[in-house]
């Protein structure tokens, strides 16, 4: 039925104006913001922060391995799941590679990423199964096996690590070498980024990620294949630890058994912080992203701002509590805004 | 009826999973029993259980490959265990396996002077022989320190490497291990009455510590490095600490301007004194120290000594050692290796 | 599952029966998941008494229960938050935050006491904290508690760094690792004791204990029914704060080291051992007993796998499949229930709609 609409224009209300408002009011320009307000702040007291070759560098390669674990991380929680198991896999996955070198002598650099991220793919597997196929809450899920991966880990290096020396000298120059300026490594983390950013926005089976987030009960009765797309996320995020993993091997060069300890509650943090609920449903990578960055350059930036990077962990988890509170206060400012619209609409 | 065979099936399963880890642990159980019956001298409990501040670290896999070349010397029993990270109360649980295990001698290198004492004199309650080496736990809780060279000498040679490096004038940092391992704080303090002493014009602007890890220890000499714009040199007493500021030094544009020194390994530190990043180090043979301690083991529990100053014993190929004050013994003077020299030492 | 009074010729109306208590006694109490935990754990100590080498001095008794006294104790609260289907993450961190007060406040000269009662006092705060963000603000419990585990290790970190304070008053010390007189039992299961039966009583023999249950079960419906679910579950928080001080100073003593990353990860391991003893994590269902005896089998074979020389990574990887396996199986259990009361009802149904059929 058509009905002339004779409602008055309202200023503002035309297309590009509601883009720079929701873009405005976007979650993650808020972080982005809180992220530059740091490097300025940072900047302001020690300059070679941002403008010495090492400051700048560094800036932008010490983040990027997290933020790979974090864009796994996000996807697997916009799914209302959440991946435990992450640091266990990369610190698998980084020893494995280390291993190839030594005992394949020779293989191709290709190989080895192969071998990461396949293997990080397949514990990703494993935990996708269980959790889909068994029911079970995948908090319970990862738990266990974040402590199966990483005892496997530990039984498998003994007490022996892999040495900077054991590792060829072009993949170590990954972890340094810059492409017109940017790290290597840096833009492998990007290319990832907007690699799953377009996923999840434009493809369907990305979109359906959302759907079974904000309720799996209507997502199966919709007929969303749930178990195949869970299980698919739980995939993505092992087979993008995997690739940390090796990533952390060209990086640092020394890999003990401790590799990637704690990363699984730096990658969630960084996932909340940048706007990816923790109830499933709703967030981007681009805010996960964004939140690693975040997190890592305060870890910098404290020292030069005179304050012992031993603070560092209670910032970061006032910032996880603030994100969810306003979380909160958004959602139930937006459940009423759309109640008061339903009533207007009657 | 049906319900029996369903929770049944359950306890069933899991009890078949403990009975199989325990056939394994079962069978290594009892045969660790039997190696630790053959090979022993007279009546001495020769079983030696070495713990060192963390596992995976290159200086103590040298040590315990010394520890465990004395222990085949003697004809005794070895066994290394250690936790993963340096943290002062992970090696509790290693010294009450070794005290319940009826080791005859445990070998430590202590995370913290004080935190692991209770759990030794526990040990040495149940007839352990314990010897510390590398760093020390307070002088009540062991029976003998083996000690590789003076603090003092440790602490001089680096700060003297560090000022002849930096032209004896400049800021430095020193990158050291965990905040509270003994060792390495008593050679800071040295070195701190060593700078206000000799030399007025190095300033210590921090020490951080890396914990021995070695992801930490890079990235805390990336910190130093931007946070000190004018840092002209880093010490680093422990390899470990060494080993990865060297490697993010010689990657970073500071290399060659901020100079590096303090105790590495020679096979860690080879490529950087070649590409240039450091100049000199120092260190002691740790497969020596490991070697000793072992022996001043064996010496303790078949009761050739007791720890009293002026105890002497023989320590194999070493020689014979002296037991000087506060029940140390002292293997010998640090070494500087260089450009020079490094290719000659394998360790 | 009704049972007819008459016999199978015409119809007479089913007695009422009340399906809990439809089995023998002793069907109930042995044939839980509990008490095959508790079968699976005797079994371990049969089976290390044996095959072990010096699992049966009593030091092993001393040494086990004097570490895994910590989890023993924060598992206990832990059961009752995990029955209302939330959880806490951050019992690790309320450990070491007053750890690290209990250090800082002797350091600074106070008696031994009262640093002791403000770390748990520290802890209670702790709890608050957490109870106020998930009952009064309406945040989940999981996101809530992720961040009060980093803020709460990182003001502990923060304010002691990597250093440790070691010095304690050696009459404090001594308690913590002394023994019962006589046996081989330490002296912390005193306190443990006590602790048990007041949770136990409270779960079990409380209107507020069988509220848990409910609120479990079904939030809404219990709501309705009066309980206040954001009382409850605010005290739960309160109560897992102030045990979490109280197994924090006990840490701080039995190590005499005060540190901010102590007892690191141990909410894992707390976690683990109480899903292991039976209680379910959608919650509504489980029972003390049962994670008591499921911390205990973790201790128990950690301790045996050590002195047999196997490393501590087995151990890991042997609490992980435990944990993986017995939430699996809960879950593999409940799909065969429901498969088997569908074909139960799918034969009653043919056979009430054909009398003289099969």
């Amino acid at each position: 039925m058509t009905v002339l609409d004779t409602r008055p224009v309202q200023p503002g209300s035309s297309s590009a104006a509601a883009l720079v408002r929701r873009i405005a009011t976007a979650r993650e320009t808020g972080i982005l913001i809180a992220l530059l307000l740091v490097i300025v702040a940072a900047t302001v007291a020690n300059p070679s922060f941002l403008f010495s070759g090492d400051g700048f560098r560094d800036l932008l390669l010490t983040p990027s391995l997290l933020l790979l674990v974090a864009i796994g991380s996000a996807i697997v929680i916009i799914t209302r799941n959440v991946d435990l198991s992450v640091g266990s896999i990369v610190g698998l996955t980084a020893y494995l590679t280390g291993r190839m070198f030594i005992d394949i002598p020779g293989i191709p650099l290709i190989g080895v990423f192969i071998g990461g991220v396949l293997l990080g793919g397949f514990l990703g597997l494993i935990n996708g199964a269980l959790v889909a196929f068994a029911r079970v809450p995948a908090l319970v899920i990862t738990l266990g096996t974040l402590y199966i991966y990483r005892g496997i880990n530990v039984a498998w290096a003994g007490g022996n690590r892999i040495n900077a020396s054991d590792l060829p000298k072009d993949f170590r120059a990954l972890g340094t070498d810059r492409i017109l300026g940017i790290p290597i490594l840096t833009i492998i983390a990007a290319v990832v980024l907007i690699a799953a950013a377009w996923y999840l926005r434009n493809l369907r089976s990305g979109r359906e990620l959302y759907a079974i987030g904000s309720d799996p009960a209507a997502a199966h009765l919709y007929g969303l294949r749930v178990t195949r797309r869970v299980i698919g996320a739980f995939v993505v995020s092992g087979a993008l630890a995997g690739l940390a993993g090796v990533l952390y091997a060209a990086r640092y060069g020394t890999v003990s058994s401790a590799a990637g300890f704690g990363w699984e509650l730096q990658a969630i943090g960084a996932a909340v912080i940048g706007g990816v609920a923790i109830s499933g449903g709703v967030g981007t990578v681009w805010g996960a992203a964004i939140g690693a960055f975040l997190l890592l350059t305060i870890n910098r930036a404290l020292p030069i701002l005179g304050i012992d990077d031993f603070w560092q962990r209670a910032v970061v988890g006032a910032l996880i509590i603030g994100s969810i509170v306003l979380d909160r206060v958004l959602a139930v400012r937006q459940h009423r805004r759309l109640i008061a619209q339903r009533e207007v609409d009657r | 009826m049906f319900g029996l065979q369903r929770k049944g099936r359950l306890a069933l399963a899991a009890a078949t999973l403990a009975v199989g880890a325990f056939a394994l642990a079962g069978c290594s159980g009892s045969s660790g029993g039997t190696a630790s019956e053959g090979g022993d001298s007279g009546d001495a409990n020769l079983s030696i259980t070495m713990l060192p501040k963390n596992l995976g670290n290159p200086y103590f896999d040298t040590s315990t490959g010394g520890a465990e070349e004395a222990t085949d010397e003697f004809g005794g029993t070895f066994e290394e265990v250690g936790p993963s990270e340096a943290s002062p109360t992970s090696q509790v649980q290693y010294i009450q396996t070794a005290a319940q295990q009826g080791a005859g001698g445990l070998i430590v290198s202590a995370n913290d002077p004080e935190a692991i004492c209770d759990a030794l004199n526990e040990a040495r309650d149940a007839g352990v022989k314990v010897v510390t080496f590398d760093s020390d736990t307070n002088a009540d809780c062991r029976d003998l320190f083996i000690n590789q060279a003076t603090a003092e000498g440790i602490a001089k040679i680096q700060v003297d490497l560090i000022a002849e490096q930096i032209g004896d004038a400049g800021q430095i940092a020193i990158l050291s291990a965990s905040a509270n391992a003994t060792n390495q704080n008593a050679w800071i303090e040295m070195m701190e009455e060593l700078l206000a002493s000799d030399h007025p014009d190095i300033e210590l602007v921090e020490t951080v510590y890396g914990d021995d890890d070695d992801q930490t220890s890079f990235d805390k000499t990336a910190a130093l490095l931007q946070t000190y714009p004018e840092l002209k040199g880093i010490i680093s007493p422990t390899t470990v600490g060494i080993s990865a500021a060297a490697r993010y030094l010689s990657t970073s544009e500071y290399k060659g301007k901020v100079a590096l020194t303090g105790l590495g390994t020679p096979n860690q530190m080879r490529e950087y004194v070649e590409d240039g990043t450091v100049t000199a180090f120092a260190l002691w043979n740790p497969a020596d120290l490991g070697y000793l301690a072992a022996f001043a083991a064996q010496a303790l529990i078949t009761g050739e000594i007791t720890g009293e100053e002026g105890d002497s014993f023989e320590a194999g190929k070493l020689g014979s050692f002296e037991v000087g004050a506060d029940a140390t013994v002292l293997l010998g003077d640090p070494y500087v290796f260089d450009a020079e020299n490094i290719g000659d030492f394998d360790f | 599952m009704t049972a007819a009074t008459a016999s199978s010729n015409g119809r007479v109306a089913p007695a009422r029966v009340y399906k809990l208590h439809a089995r023998p006694a002793w069907r109930r109490f042995l044939l839980t998941r509990e008490a095959a935990i508790i079968a699976l754990l005797i079994l371990v100590i049969a089976i290390a008494s044996v095959t072990v080498r010096n699992f049966d001095s009593p030091l092993t008794v001393t040494y086990l229960l004097r570490d895994v006294a910590p989890i023993l104790l924060i598992a206990l609260p832990m059961t009752l938050i995990i029955i209302t289907e939330e959880i806490d993450l951050s019992v690790a961190s309320i450990v070491g935050l007053s750890s690290v007060t209990t250090g800082i406040l002797t350091n600074a000269g106070w008696p031994f006491v009262a640093a002791a009662l403000t770390a748990i006092f520290v802890g209670v705060l702790c709890g608050v904290v957490n109870g106020f963000l998930v009952t009064v603000v309406g945040l989940p419990s999981l996101a809530v508690t992720i961040g009060t585990l980093a803020l709460f290790r990182g003001i502990a970190v923060g304010l002691l760094g990597t250093t440790a304070i070691t010095d304690f008053p050696e009459f404090w010390t001594d308690i913590a690792k002394a023994n019962i007189p006589g046996t081989p039992i330490p002296v912390i299961m005193i306190p443990f004791a006590i602790l048990a039966i007041i949770f136990a009583v409270l779960l079990h023999f409380t209107p507020f204990g069988r509220s848990l249950y409910a609120i479990g079960l079904n939030k809404e419906a219990a709501q309705f029914s009066g309980i206040d679910v954001g009382r409850t579950k605010f005290i739960l928080f309160v109560l897992s704060g102030a045990v979490s001080g109280f197994a924090g100073v006990y840490f701080t003593l039995l190590y005499s080291n005060a540190r901010g990353d102590n007892a690191m990860g141990m909410e894992l391991q707390v976690i683990a051992a109480v899903l292991l003893g039976g209680v379910s994590i959608f919650g509504g269902r489980g029972a003390l007993h049962g994670v008591i005896a499921g911390v205990l089998l973790i201790g128990t074979l950690g301790s045996a796998l050590r002195l047999a020389g196997v490393t501590s990574d087995i151990i890991n990887v042997i609490t992980g499949v435990l944990l993986i396996l017995s939430v699996v199986s809960a879950s593999f259990l409940a799909w065969l229930q429901a498969r088997r009361s569908a074909a139960v009802g799918k034969k009653k149904g043919r056979a009430g709609t054909s009398p003289d059929g099969s």
